[in-house]
């Protein structure tokens, strides 16, 4: 008995060496030779391939690091420039700043605003919807609201607000990794520049109807009235198809654009609130639910007023679904 | 007696039978009252839009060019009211998206036509037109395929260089449920399909013609076969009733036993399709100079008071048809444009009617909704029913998981979107929507590597 034991021992370990000696022999004469750069380039990446860079994967962005002859064409958008200056060290080479990016939901018609004109019952899904037909509201740009785009974020920075319909970029966990921005069929996810601390503005809408339709559409859409584009100072504000764009480079974040829409369709990100004078009492502006992508600020916001009856308006609604739900049941059964 | 219909052939591979209530079988096509305005689409066709070629307040007859053409594979669009040009403007249609089109007001003259029109009923059978005459009139006339596919119909005309037609089919099939705007047309008028198809078998240089009609209309089966008998070439073919048949690549399979190679066309072996409403439109165009303005339409519905075949201008809002057919019963659940296999719903009752609308269906609410999805049971019911011999079940779940490449290997561009797949699924899997989501990524990541 021992000594089967013994042998079995003996004869498995003759052939660990001998398969051993092999490998060696093999890996020495076919060996590749990859600089070793490009392990250090890639070590101080965040490693969480996700393709933002425009490279399959941080290995294939690690050797274009290494290949490259200058940096000016790589960024890594999830590491931002503290990873790119580590990059640019190992490398020796020198990197310039870049400004950080943020994904920006272009769509505010929330169920308060974009009525329901039809029901889709086909499949959840943003781009079988979209190549379907207009959507259930009567915009045919806006959110599809089947959350594609909070699908194909690998970062958890996305979710769809349940009282708006509407998906919110997490501000903090937001890399700009565009996954987003090319998952969206209606190209409503922009990458805008993240702006001085942190604070933006940018025409929440797509909507390319004309004036009246949009906004017979959703209340808060852009009818391309113009009136900021005349506002602006900077020549940032540009309109085309009836649609106002704000370009984040000329922008100023002077906050003259905001209080002339009429139909509320700019949106300011993280700034302080406006002061009482600014405010005309007939330019006195309806609450809209903040829309503004930090949770901090969304949670603070849900003491508002306004909020909470969207909430009971959502809660009603769901109530009346189920019932309806419940009695289709009895009906089949 | 009954006839007796020998020799029913059918395609082999595939193929579902759905219920087929035509309630409108035996109603004859009636004249819709001409409407106070049309909304046209300038893009009714497969290919680029039409560009408009009136402006705002100029006065149009009926049948006047009021969009032309602007490439190869797109069509003429027509005035199909007199009156004035209201407006160019974005409109909602049938594809569920708004699109430019031209609003026509009517006038004061209803009858106000275009001088060229021969607007006699006589039926002319002598074909003055040569070749190149037919294919020119038929694509100055914007006529595109009428089966629902609206292919402009010149392109099919157009033989490319080194491949050569033989035979010509004349699809009456009407496999779609519901639809009976073909078989009232081939009732009503056959002789004139006759001549369309003469035109045809003459722009095509062929000396053969078949004349597919599924057993289910003994009637026109019995009334065409006998106005080809004294017609050499042209023959009536009965096929067997089956769900796809209508489609051109198991109509030809069916008919003559030949087979389209995967990603080819009908004319690879050496076969054309139209449609018998565009073979109707194309004898009204060379014949009598009359374009395509007007089409048969099947609006019906289980619970429609007054279910009918109208002869309706393009243009005309749904809701007119609606309206002649006794309104819209209180229970609709969806409506449909087209079959209700390949159908579209739509998403107003604005819409206007355009050439490829060939029916309009008001299904109840208890038939409108879909099943609950539940998981595949791997039963293959879908592979049994595919007739282009494809896994539905696989192309889905590769494409909602991304897998493009193999999704392309697995032929998905072979599709025709007959929606058999879905039909049968007994977990009612959304086959077709997925499917059809591959096939439209694949063709652009295709377009994308040739450029």
């Amino acid at each position: 008995m021992s000594q089967t034991i013994l042998f079995t021992i003996g004869s498995i370990t003759i052939l660990g060496f001998l398969a051993a000696a092999i490998l060696y022999f093999i890996a020495s004469k076919f060996k590749v030779y990859e600089d070793p750069k490009i392990d250090e380039v890639e070590d101080a990446l965040p490693s969480t391939n996700c393709g933002g860079c425009g490279h399959p994967g941080c290995r294939a962005f690690a050797e274009a690091c290494v290949k490259a002859d200058d940096l000016s064409d790589l960024h890594c958008p999830v590491g931002g420039n503290e990873t790119m200056q580590n990059v640019a060290n190992i490398l020796g080479m020198e990197v310039e700043e870049r400004d950080p990016y943020i994904a920006v939901v272009r769509c505010s018609g929330s169920f308060e605003y974009r009525e329901k004109v039809n029901i889709y019952d086909g499949s959840p899904n943003c781009t079988v919807a979209h190549s379907l037909y207009g959507g259930d509201t009567g915009c045919q740009y806006g959110c599809l609201g089947f959350g594609e785009c909070v699908d194909a974020c690998d970062f958890e920075a996305m979710y769809m607000d349940e009282k708006t319909g509407l998906p919110v970029v997490i501000e903090d966990k937001c890399t700009a990794c565009n996954a987003c921005v090319t998952a969206c069929p209606r190209d409503i996810m922009e990458l805008r520049p993240k702006g001085r601390k942190n604070r933006r503005i940018y025409v929440s809408c797509i909507n390319q109807d004309k004036g009246g339709a949009a906004k017979k559409a959703c209340e808060v859409a852009c009818t391309g009235c113009s009136k900021c584009e005349s506002e602006c100072k900077y020549d940032a504000i540009t309109i085309e198809n009836y649609l106002a764009y704000i370009d984040a480079e000329k922008c100023k974040l002077c906050r003259k654009c905001a209080p002339v829409c009429k139909s509320n369709s700019i949106l300011e990100i993280n700034f302080p609130p406006r002061k009482e004078r600014e405010e005309k009492p007939e330019r006195e502006k309806r609450e809209r639910p903040s829309i503004n992508s930090s949770p901090v600020a969304t949670a603070s916001a849900l003491e508002n007023e306004a909020e909470v009856d969207v909430i009971e308006m959502v809660k009603k609604r769901s109530e009346d679904k189920s019932n309806e739900e419940n009695s289709e049941n009895k009906a089949e059964s | 007696m009954a006839l007796v219909i020998n020799n029913v052939k059918t395609f082999p591979m595939g193929g579902v039978h759905p219920a087929e209530h035509k309630l409108t079988a035996g109603k004859p096509i009636e004249t819709l009252a001409v409407p106070s305005q049309v909304s046209i689409p300038i893009s009714q066709h497969i290919g680029a839009p039409a560009k408009p070629i009136v402006e705002q307040r100029e006065k149009v007859k009926i049948g006047q060019v009021i969009a032309t053409s602007s490439g190869f594979v797109s069509s003429n669009i027509h005035a199909t009211i007199a009156g004035t040009v209201a407006k160019i403007d974005k409109v909602m249609d049938s594809t569920g998206y708004k699109r430019d089109a031209i609003i026509i007001k009517a006038g004061n003259d209803e009858q106000e036509w275009d001088e060229s029109i021969n607007l006699s009923i006589d039926l002319v059978k002598e074909i003055k037109l040569d070749r190149e005459g037919i294919i020119k009139k038929v694509a100055e006339a914007g006529i595109v395929g009428l089966g629902g596919a609206t292919f402009p119909s010149h392109v099919k005309l157009s033989v490319p260089k080194g491949k050569k037609a033989d035979c010509l089919i004349i699809n009456g099939v009407e496999c779609e449920p519901y639809l009976t705007a073909d078989h009232r047309l081939m009732l009503e008028k056959g002789p004139e399909i006759i001549v369309g198809a003469r035109i045809l078998m003459k722009a095509l240089d062929v000396e053969k013609a078949i004349i597919g009609i599924e057993n289910n209309k003994p009637d026109a089966i019995e009334i065409m076969a006998e106005l080809v008998t004294d017609e050499p070439g042209i023959s009536v073919q009965p096929l067997k009733v089956q769900y796809p048949q209508g489609g051109e690549k198991q109509l030809i399979k069916a008919a003559l036993n030949r087979e389209v190679p995967s990603g080819g066309l009908p004319i690879d072996v050496g076969v054309v399709v139209h449609n018998v409403g565009t073979a109707f439109a194309v004898y009204e165009a060379v014949q009598k100079n009359k374009p395509l303005i007007e089409r048969v339409v099947t609006i019906t519905g289980k619970d429609v008071k007054n279910p009918s075949n109208f002869l309706v201008r393009i243009g005309t809002p749904v809701n007119d048809l609606v309206e002649a057919a006794g309104g819209i019963p209180e229970n609709t659940g969806k409506v449909i444009s087209g079959g209700p296999m390949m159908g579209k719903a739509l998403n107003s009752l604005d819409i206007p009617v355009a050439k490829g609308t060939s029916g309009i269906l008001l299904i109840p609410n208890e038939e409108a909704k879909r099943g609950k999805v539940r998981v595949c049971i791997r039963c293959s019911k879908c592979i049994d029913v595919c007739p282009m011999g494809l896994e539905p079940y696989l192309l889905m779940t590769l494409t909602q998981k991304e897998f493009f490449d193999r999704v392309e290997e697995d032929k998905v561009l072979d599709c025709i979107e007959c929606g058999s797949c879905s039909f049968t699924c007994p977990s009612n899997r959304p086959l077709l929507d997925y499917i059809r989501l591959g096939k439209k990524t694949v063709a652009s990541l295709i377009r994308e590597r040739n450029n």
